[in-house]
């Protein structure tokens, strides 16, 4: 197995004595698809920032296809991250005024994708997502499920190493997570390299690796039976 | 270099659009924060154009009459009787660059319309004896009638300026009627033309000129110039000017006055431009104001995005890449107002230089110099909100939930 991330015992401190992640440590390798689960408050947003190298954790080491993230510049840094992850973010975060097609463009932007072939990739990701047919719809003339899909072809349309999801369902209802999950599932089962933050017990026992964070520390890390 | 960490170039291309979508997605903000620089850029490029269109108006004006037109005057008072050199005239046309040479002389004598008026009032009237190229040289026109003819007739003739046939009470001189007559000293003349205004000259439109053998032979003048006009290149004029007191004077340079009939006509301009430093004061301190409004907007917009700014760092945008984006959005407003503005402007004094009957003229380098304004005050207007851009934590976007 590759090993794409590897978190060695990162804490993060934040001023005022708030410890978020406490000596962490967490491995993920291709082809895996991970829950991430845990109270309110107890660390998950702040560990998938850390494995997404947004941010750089207090004392630990966070190694990204090989790279030790602590020794890159911010140029290089943000070239690697554009290059191996995907992200996607409970409230999409779709830029208003781009179409579906350019904001799942903005994906391949900062890869260093040539303008030319942006489009085609982004139009290729859509119809991976189901919504070939809402190419050049306006966020604002989405559904949430239909914004979050969009959301998700922009974090799968460079085929990133490792897709992060916070919460990628929080703002969906029952029946449009449902569909959002599935296609996590789908991705999952072509091979991508999913880590995904869920707060639904229901959703966490679907996968096959579950780790529970709690008060900043892994208390537990199961690889079970897929129950589908 | 390992490929994956390479940083990204962006083509100038995505740059720019980049820095616009802030501009085509909030269109109104973008227009209005515009507004600022656009007020400035359009005073700026009034106040530049219209005195430029005033000043080509002066110019064609000048370009119609002749700046090329020296005029040579005895430098004392003209009732003390100084009459330049006789050969004067002669040695003036020898100077390369003049093209043509003239003179007048006054004959110190009074015109009356008849015997019945005050022989001591002249009506403010010089007697002029004048050599026969005088027309040309001035290039002026005949109002009405023709001018001296060398073949004098029974009785000598005379040619009035434009303020001398009116003071004499003579409109024109009729074609198929015998021609007025008027008293010059103790003799007889007949009124054959009348000349057109000479803005240039102006002491010609109030003589009486008569010929220069005439003048010899009946008013007892003595054949010297008192003034002598002479046109040159134009690219020779002020070498021209430096050589004539010593040619036309040999004996005594210092007693010769040279002068640019035309210089009088660009002393009108001086109080223009004075006028026009208020106004770029002005236009600079608009553009000032508007500078702050795209900088303010700008602060507002980075503020507004900080979870766009988080998910294009979390897309691999670099620091830099996040700050050239809100710095083109900058220069792009700026450059925007600068666009309305130099458009505004233009129409400005197209209206009015066509109201005033000028010829509108738009500098391009006032242009050019308002846009590099513009362009500068987006760049600096943009310098302080990029920077707060690039400096927000690349969380943002996982933190605004
Ligand atoms: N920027 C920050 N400054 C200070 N404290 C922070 C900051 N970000 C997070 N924390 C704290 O760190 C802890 C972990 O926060 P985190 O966002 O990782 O929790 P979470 O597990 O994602 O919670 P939720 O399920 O509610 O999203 C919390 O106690 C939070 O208050
Ligand atoms: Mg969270």
């Amino acid at each position: 197995m590759t090993r794409v991330l590897s978190v060695r015992d990162a804490s993060k401190h934040y001023p005022g004595g708030v410890t978020a992640l406490d000596r962490v440590s967490l491995d993920i390798d291709a082809g895996e698809l991970v829950a991430i689960v845990g109270p309110s408050g107890s660390g998950k947003s702040t560990l998938l920032s850390i494995m997404g190298t947004l941010d750089r954790p207090t004392s630990g080491t966070v190694e990204l296809a090989g790279h030790d993230v602590a020794a890159l510049s911010d140029r290089r840094l943000s070239a690697l991250r554009g290059r191996w992850l995907g992200f996607v973010f409970q409230q999409f975060h779709l830029t208003d005024g781009l179409s579906a097609v350019e904001n799942v463009s903005t994906g391949l932007l900062y890869a260093g994708v040539p303008r030319r072939e942006r489009r085609a990739k982004a139009v290729a990701a859509l119809e991976r997502v189901g919504l070939g047919h809402r190419i050049t719809h306006l966020p604002h003339q989405l559904s949430g499920g239909e914004k979050q899909r969009v959301a998700i072809a922009r974090a799968i349309v460079n085929e990133p190493a490792l897709l992060l999801a916070d919460e990628p369902t929080g703002a969906l209802d029952t029946a449009n997570g449902r569909a959002v999950l599935d296609l996590f599932h789908r991705l999952h089962a072509e091979g991508s390299t999913i880590a995904l933050i869920t707060h639904d017990r229901d959703i966490a026992a679907q996968l096959p690796r579950k780790v529970e964070v709690r008060d900043g520390k892994i208390v537990s890390d199961r690889t079970g039976v897929q129950v589908r | 270099m390992n490929d994956d960490v390479k940083p990204v170039r962006l083509a100038l291309p995505d740059v720019l659009s980049l820095g616009t979508i802030g501009l085509r997605t909030r269109r109104m903000r973008a227009v209005l924060s515009a507004l600022g620089i656009a007020v400035g850029i359009a005073t700026m490029v009034a106040v530049t154009a219209i005195p430029e269109s005033n000043e080509r108006a002066l110019m064609n004006e000048l370009a119609a009459l002749g700046p090329n037109l020296l005029q040579v005057n005895a430098a004392d008072n003209p009732e003390q009787d100084f009459g330049l050199p006789a050969e004067s005239v002669d040695m003036v046309s020898r100077i390369g660059p003049v093209t043509s040479v003239t003179a007048v002389a006054n004959t110190h004598t009074v015109v009356r319309r008849s015997d019945l008026t005050d022989p001591r009032d002249g009506s403010g009237l010089a007697v002029l004896a004048s050599r026969p190229d005088l027309l040309e040289t001035l290039e002026s026109t005949m109002y009405s009638g023709h001018f001296l003819d060398r073949a004098g007739g029974a009785v000598p003739t005379v040619v009035l300026g434009s303020v001398a046939a009116s003071r004499l009470g003579i409109p024109s001189v009729p074609s198929d009627a015998p021609p007025p007559q008027i008293l010059i000293g103790k003799s007889w003349f007949a009124v054959v033309g009348i000349l057109a205004t000479t803005p240039l000259s102006p002491e010609i439109d109030r003589s009486v000129l008569v010929g220069w053998e005439a003048a010899q032979t009946s008013l007892g003048f003595d054949g010297r110039p008192t003034v002598i006009y002479l046109r040159a290149r134009e690219s020779a004029i002020e070498s021209v000017r430096a050589v004539l007191p010593a040619t036309v004077h040999p004996q005594e340079p210092s007693r010769v006055r040279v002068t640019l009939p035309s210089d009088a006509l660009f002393a009108k301009r001086a109080t223009e431009q004075t006028f026009s430093v208020l106004f770029v004061g002005l236009a600079m301190v608009a553009l000032l104001v508007g500078g702050i409004g795209v900088a303010n907007t700008m602060v507002i917009s980075v503020l507004e995005r900080r979870s766009e700014i988080g998910l294009r760092r979390a897309l691999g945008a670099n620091r830099g890449q996040i700050r050239i984006q809100f710095l083109t959005e900058s220069v792009a407003l700026s450059a925007l107002g600068g666009g309305a503005g130099t458009a505004i402007g233009v129409a400005g004094t197209a209206v009015y230089a066509i109201a005033n009957d000028l010829p509108v003229v738009v500098p391009a380098l006032a242009v050019a110099g308002s846009l590099g304004g513009a362009l500068v005050v987006g760049v600096i207007a943009g310098v302080y909100p990029s920077i707060r851009a690039a400096r927000l934590q690349p969380t943002v976007a996982l933190a605004s939930a």
